[in-house]
């Protein structure tokens, strides 16, 4: 199970704790974890990608291990201890309005 | 006895004013969506249980939320806004040509007959339709098949902000968007009309004959005399009796006729209302004082509303869908501020009372009369 970490307003929309564990079928990228994460959680879909260009939102930044992986492909493998579930993905929204 | 249940939304969430026929004591439930931009929510005519909501963020972008029991409960529906075939190009504010892009919904409007059925005004400017109670929405891309390349945002986006529908016509729907104008069509969304003709003012379009490119701000109508319009514009108060084919100016004696929102009386359909604002420059009223005007002729003659609004220091704005009215044999008006405030009148704007002083800036007021 990939291991999840929500920002609050997600949390509160998908009635989830702070993190959500998630199977994921094949490598673990970022568009296979968001897949995983909006199949099992369909109020999500479009919050964290538009919904017709499925790019990443501009205030949404995904960290794991310390790294900043909003720039990386989105078909790019994740970190080993994320795929393992050891650390979590984080998903941030980004401080933004002063 | 009937009820009164007011729906409030703000930059910050929404909230649920409930009252009986006296509207003296509220109930007030709130916030719901805590900390998301509340643009609007309205309730189904045809089942007032029936809510919609525009949920947004910066971050997260749009959703829309609807409830089944008059705002208990609510549950995500559809949030895909695609625009019908090649989405093209509008203009822009340095001339070029620029992609329209979906940003968020500013108007939901609820069919009057059918639950299911809801539109969505949004930014970039058009209009959606779900059939399914929200669940999936589709462009009526008629309308920006007006010149849709010369539509510019304004200051605020360019926002497809009102949205009426002719309780004697199932075909005709009247819509307005910032500073693109108003537009009609009589065919259930197919086709479409500019209906912008005697809209000017010389330093905001000079061209009289412009067929779009007006600032309107808000329009409404009466369900009686659905072929009566009257308009907020970003300068002047107008009025169309022919549903938009032509308009004539009846600000009147009006402190300025600079504003955002206009209503109609329920049951008086030349007696309307608008909240003068200073100017585009200076979004608040005039000399600090928070007055609601009322005219009872149609236009032209305009008498300031005071009892129980501040008269001094107020510097409040209130924005083009922060106004209401019930349908109760008083007709009660409604409306909300940037500062929060939410006032009440239950007697036609003779006497004001809020009913709330510290919400997040009020964005939209929509009343509701129960059974």
């Amino acid at each position: 199970m990939i291991r999840v970490v929500l920002p609050y307003h997600l949390r509160t929309l998908a009635g989830v704790g702070r993190e959500a564990a998630l199977p994921v079928d094949g490598p673990a990228t970022l568009n296979a974890v968001l897949d995983a994460l909006e199949a099992q959680y369909p109020m999500l879909r479009g919050t964290l990608r538009d919904p017709v260009t499925q790019q990443r939102r501009s205030l949404i930044r995904f960290f794991a291990i310390g790294r900043d992986f909003s720039h990386q492909p989105a078909d790019a493998p994740l970190p080993d201890a994320v795929a393992r579930g050891a650390e979590p993905l984080m998903i941030v929204g980004a401080i933004a309005g002063g | 006895m009937s009820r009164i249940r007011l729906l409030v939304g703000t930059r910050k969430g929404a909230f649920i004013l409930k009252s009986d026929a006296r509207r003296e004591q509220w109930e007030i439930s709130g916030p719901h969506f805590a900390g998301w931009e509340i643009y609007h929510l309205k309730g189904s005519p045809a089942d007032p249980s029936r809510l919609y909501a525009s949920q947004s963020t910066g971050w997260f972008g749009q959703l829309i939320q609807r409830s089944d029991d008059g705002g208990a409960t609510w549950a995500p529906v559809g949030n895909t806004f695609v625009y019908d075939g090649v989405p093209g190009t509008h203009q822009w504010y340095d001339g070029t040509q620029h992609p329209w892009e979906f940003k968020r919904v500013w108007r939901l409007e609820p069919s009057l007959t059918d639950p299911d059925t809801v539109y969505a005004g949004v930014e970039d400017a058009a209009l959606f339709r779900s059939q399914d109670g929200g669940k999936s929405w589709q462009e009526l891309s008629g309308l920006r098949a007006v010149k849709g390349r010369l539509w510019q945002p304004g200051a605020g986006g360019m926002g497809l902000h009102t949205i009426l529908l002719d309780p004697g016509n199932p075909d005709r729907i009247f819509v307005a968007i910032s500073a693109a104008g108003a537009f009609r069509t009589d065919d259930g969304g197919l086709t479409w009309l500019p209906i912008n003709r005697g809209l000017k003012i010389d330093y905001e379009l000079p061209d009289p004959a412009a067929e779009v490119g007006h600032c309107v701000h808000s329009i409404a109508l009466h369900p009686a005399r659905p072929d009566v319009l009257f308009m907020q514009k970003h300068w002047d108060v107008m009025r169309s009796d022919d549903a938009g084919a032509m308009w004539h100016e009846i600000s009147g004696n009006l402190p300025s006729d600079f504003g955002f929102p206009i209503a109609v009386h329920a049951h008086e359909p030349e007696t309307i209302y608008v909240v003068p604002i200073k100017s585009d420059s200076e979004h608040f009223p005039p000399d600090g004082k928070l007055r609601v005007y009322r005219s009872r002729t149609g236009g032209h003659e305009w008498e300031a509303l005071t009892n129980g609004l501040p008269q001094r220091d107020c510097y409040v704005n209130v924005l083009r869908s922060a106004l209401a009215v019930d349908s109760l044999d008083s007709c009660g008006v409604y409306f909300g501020t940037t500062g929060g405030q939410v006032y009440a009148s239950a007697d036609a704007g003779d006497h004001w009372t809020p009913i709330v002083r510290d919400l997040p800036a009020v964005l939209s007021v929509e009343a509701q009369t129960l059974p």
